[in-house]
């Protein structure tokens, strides 16, 4: 059924969004929208948090207006059942990260043990400067040795016998000494989410503060942990990021060529696709087929990390997954895992495009399995590039829209090392133009789509404002290709900042919106503020920074919004997370967690409210350090 | 009103929290096992009598208003739906229905349904054997309830706020001293 363009207009502010919306609904896709549509009304308990599938004496629910049941059948009240319920939510996400990080420590070892043809190690510089903050000496060892050992000191941060993960030493000491005080220093990474899932069993942790307050610990875990030997791994793998051009939107679907299109979150299989993709044999037989050349481009986070390294083009962000498959263009998609839609596979069907699921943790309906393993990865990513070349002349014309709009172009490339380096050597330019005031402060907007919010409009409204108030942006995953579709990444966007942050980007030729990377790489955005912090002397939660959530949906957004809070960053969400059953525990994080952490949660879904809210918070910020 | 009038299911709709277990178990009070479990497996699938609907984005349960003077009663052709004087309901009798659906399209709140299997149309039948219908029963938050119950609490709300409201606004002298008592 055809959608009314009033509909359309009310899914997604985006161009393409809104003309593949159309095709979708004429070839008879059923979208994440019309999922959505369909689930409503929603189940009130479990968006309050008031639902309890923990043991089989339940499932149970608290009645929110005090008529029906106040307990569980064990006797959890509703305080205990929200806070039992966030805590498994945070330890989903963190366990999502790390599980991911320990994946590259995997590959690192391989590589080093050379059991990983085809990968290098890119950036010896980072080798050596992580290792050493292992304790783990360079000197006279070759990058292979020096790797080898470097993974197996990380692996041991997933363990359960230190006192404190090894990163915690890039953290400030005032903020590391609050941790102390609160008992949330984080120990391993899988030992604060396993207890975490020990904690929520029934009958362990029934105080919904202790339960609440190891959440912070485990979140502390994927953010100091899991996400940031992620990150680092996959710079010494691939390439620490620096800027580069590109471009967003469907309309990076070629009709002439052969599309690849990447998605997940793990760079590994992408890589060597974007190895594979060069291969000029590959380029002969995919002239031969009558393509001009193999066209990558990606969807998500895999997107992001190739963006970031490689500059292969964006097709679009989380809600864009599905749209991306109507053009008929894409010859193959390649998934790994997180944050992709069971849909995918089902809707491809109506097309030609070969689906293709790499991990061995994550299968899809109506998808082919290749597993990738380091050992094999460059034999399996030619395979593949092979049969998405052979399936282009499969292509069903009658079902083929290019995108109508031209690509939208974007900076992006922005590590922490590339901003030191774009500022002349050091984060004291930085520091300069906040205290004159050019920029006021920086927020992180990061987080994915949500069909309950308008897609792409939370993170550009919000956007829009903050840098309008001399609010340097810097952003990841889903909201950075949000913005870039906008046409905020580019150096020409400065125009629509504020006079003090136009003046800074015209001076160093950058976006007032910087891309830091995926969803993971919100760890570079922490490392930037701990920097900031320590060349201050001082604590994160003193510097006039923020960070907000416009359209997240994700446990791991739930985990990355408490790793920021509790780190010292004040954090805006744009959907409510379910948590309002439990009036205590809102007031807790809203209010009173500031007493202890210096930070706070927000819940504000209008985002035009929500700019509001953060630059009050950071003129408060700047007034309390006297600029 | 005779005694033996049964209660309509009344809906308090700002207490409604969208969890659809009126329907659950209007769908297993109808099944013919009787629990869900069993029943989610049953063939034809027992089919509900309330709905769950979104509208201006709350949740909204609907079902048979049993109405006085219905227009699915005036509708049927065969007597199928009729008004039963003794217990005020709406009552069906299948094996009169032709399965024309003229109930269906008559029905102004879009509750009565075309039905599977042996039945022609299937509508709320308020539970005949059950003192509290399943779906009053089932609901967490006492959305639903029954008349009596409703107007009660209705009531007891309106005199409450009326007291409250009296209490705040101060004592009789504060009203004869500005003059809105005894100067009509
Ligand atoms: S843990 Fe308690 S509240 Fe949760 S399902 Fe079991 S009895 Fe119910
Ligand atoms: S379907 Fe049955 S009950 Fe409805 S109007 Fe026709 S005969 Fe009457
Ligand atoms: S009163 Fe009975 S038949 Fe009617 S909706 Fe409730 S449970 Fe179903
Ligand atoms: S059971 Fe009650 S709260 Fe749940 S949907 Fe039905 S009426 Fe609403």
């Amino acid at each position: 059924m055809l959608l009314k363009k009033a509909e359309i207009q009310a899914r997604t502010i985006t161009e393409d969004g809104q003309i593949f919306l159309q095709k979708a609904a004429q070839d008879g896709l059923e979208t994440v929208w019309d999922r959505y549509e369909v689930q409503k009304p929603q189940c009130g308990f479990c968006e309050l948090g008031l639902s309890c599938r923990n043991c089989s004496m339940g499932p149970c629910r608290i009645d929110p207006f005090g008529e029906g049941p106040q307990r569980g059948i064990c006797g959890a009240d509703a305080d205990i059942i929200v806070a039992r319920n966030l805590g498994r939510m945070i330890a989903a996400g963190s366990a999502s990260h790390s599980d991911h990080g320990r994946d590259l420590v995997e590959v690192l070892r391989k590589v080093g043990e050379g059991y990983a043809p085809g990968y290098t190690i890119r950036s010896v510089e980072k080798l050596q400067k992580v290792a050493a903050e292992f304790g783990i000496a360079s000197d006279g060892k070759t990058p292979s040795a020096l790797a080898v050992e470097l993974a197996y000191a990380m692996e041991e941060e997933f363990g359960t016998r230190k006192k404190a993960l090894t990163f915690l030493a890039r953290v400030p000491e005032k903020r590391r000494a609050i941790w102390n005080k609160l008992g949330i220093t984080p120990r391993g990474i899988d030992r604060e989410t396993s207890e975490m899932m020990h904690r929520t069993h029934m009958g362990v942790d029934n105080d919904w503060q202790s339960l609440l307050l190891h959440g912070l610990r485990n979140a502390l875990s994927d953010g100091w942990g899991g996400s940031l030997i992620a990150t680092e791994i996959s710079d010494i793998l691939f390439g620490i990021p620096q800027p580069v051009t590109s471009e967003v939107n469907l309309g990076v679907l070629k009709e002439d060529q052969v599309n690849i299109v990447l998605h997940g979150h793990n760079p590994i299989v992408s890589e060597m696709i974007y190895e594979a993709a060069q291969d000029s044999e590959l380029l002969a037989l995919a002239s031969q087929k009558g393509a001009k050349g193999i066209n990558l481009a990606g969807l998500c986070c895999t997107g992001n990390e190739l963006l970031m390294r490689r500059g292969i083009p964006m097709a679009g962000n989380h809600l864009m997954t599905e749209l991306a498959l109507s053009t008929g263009l894409v010859d193959m998609m390649l998934v790994d895992y997180q944050c992709i839609m069971p849909s995918l596979g089902e809707i491809a069907t109506c097309y030609h495009t070969l689906m293709i699921s790499t991990s061995d943790k994550a299968k899809y309906p109506h998808m082919a399995h290749h597993e990738f393993h380091p050992e094999t990865a460059q034999a399996k990513a030619r395979e593949l590039v092979r049969l998405a070349v052979e399936n282009y002349a499969r292509r069903i014309p009658a079902k083929i829209q290019p995108a109508p709009n031209a690509p939208t172009r974007m900076l992006a490339g922005f590590s922490v090392e590339a901003i030191v380096a774009a500022l002349g050597g050091s984060v004291t330019p930085l520091i300069e133009a906040i205290k004159s005031g050019d920029i006021q402060g920086a927020v992180g907007v990061v987080g994915c789509n949500n069909p309950k919010i308008q897609h792409d409009s939370g993170h550009v409204t919000l956007t829009r404002r903050l840098i309008q108030n001399d609010i340097l942006v810097v952003d990841t995953g889903c909201a950075a290709v949000a913005h870039a579709k906008a046409g905020l990444k580019v150096p020409e966007a400065a125009t629509q900042a504020g006079p003090g942050l136009q003046r800074v980007c015209k001076a160093l030729g950058i976006p007032p919106v910087l891309h830091m990377g995926s969803c993971v790489d919100n760890v570079r955005i922490l490392n930037l503020a701990a920097t900031l912090a320590n060349t201050l002397g001082t604590d994160i939660s003193d510097l006039p920074l923020a960070a907000a959530a416009p359209e997240w949906y994700s446990e791991k957004a739930v985990s990355i919004a408490c790793y920021a809070v509790a780190s010292g960053v004040f954090t805006v969400l744009g959907t409510p997370p379910p948590i309002f059953g439990s009036p205590k525990i809102v007031k807790l994080l809203t209010e009173d967690i500031e007493g202890l952490l210096g930070a706070s949660f927000a819940v504000e879904p209008d985002p035009e409210k929500a700019a509001e809210r953060i630059v009050n918070h950071i003129r408060q910020k700047r007034k309390a350090l006297g600029l | 009103m005779p005694e033996s009038i049964r209660e309509r299911v009344m809906v308090r709709f700002e207490r409604c929290v969208g969890c659809h277990s009126c329907e659950l178990a209007c769908r297993v009070a109808h099944s013919r096992s009787g629990s869900l479990a069993v029943a989610i497996l049953e063939e034809p699938k027992p089919k509900r009598r309330i709905f769950v609907e979104q509208a201006a984005e709350s949740p909204a349960p609907f079902l048979c208003r049993h109405c006085e003077d219905a227009p699915c009663v005036r509708c049927c052709p065969t007597g199928a739906l009729r008004f039963d004087e003794a217990s005020g309901l709406v009552v069906y009798g299948v094996d009169r229905c032709i399965g024309c659906h003229a109930c269906v399209m008559a029905c102004p709140f879009g509750v009565i349904q075309p039905g599977a299997g042996d039945l022609f149309v299937v509508k709320c039948d308020r539970c005949p054997d059950r003192d509290l219908p399943a779906c009053v029963e089932a609901c967490p938050t006492k959305a639903l309830v029954l008349e009596r119950d409703f107007l009660l609490d209705r009531r007891r709300r309106t005199v409450r706020r009326f007291v409250e409201a009296a209490r705040t606004a101060g004592t009789e002298a504060d009203f004869v001293a500005t003059g809105s008592i005894g100067n009509p």
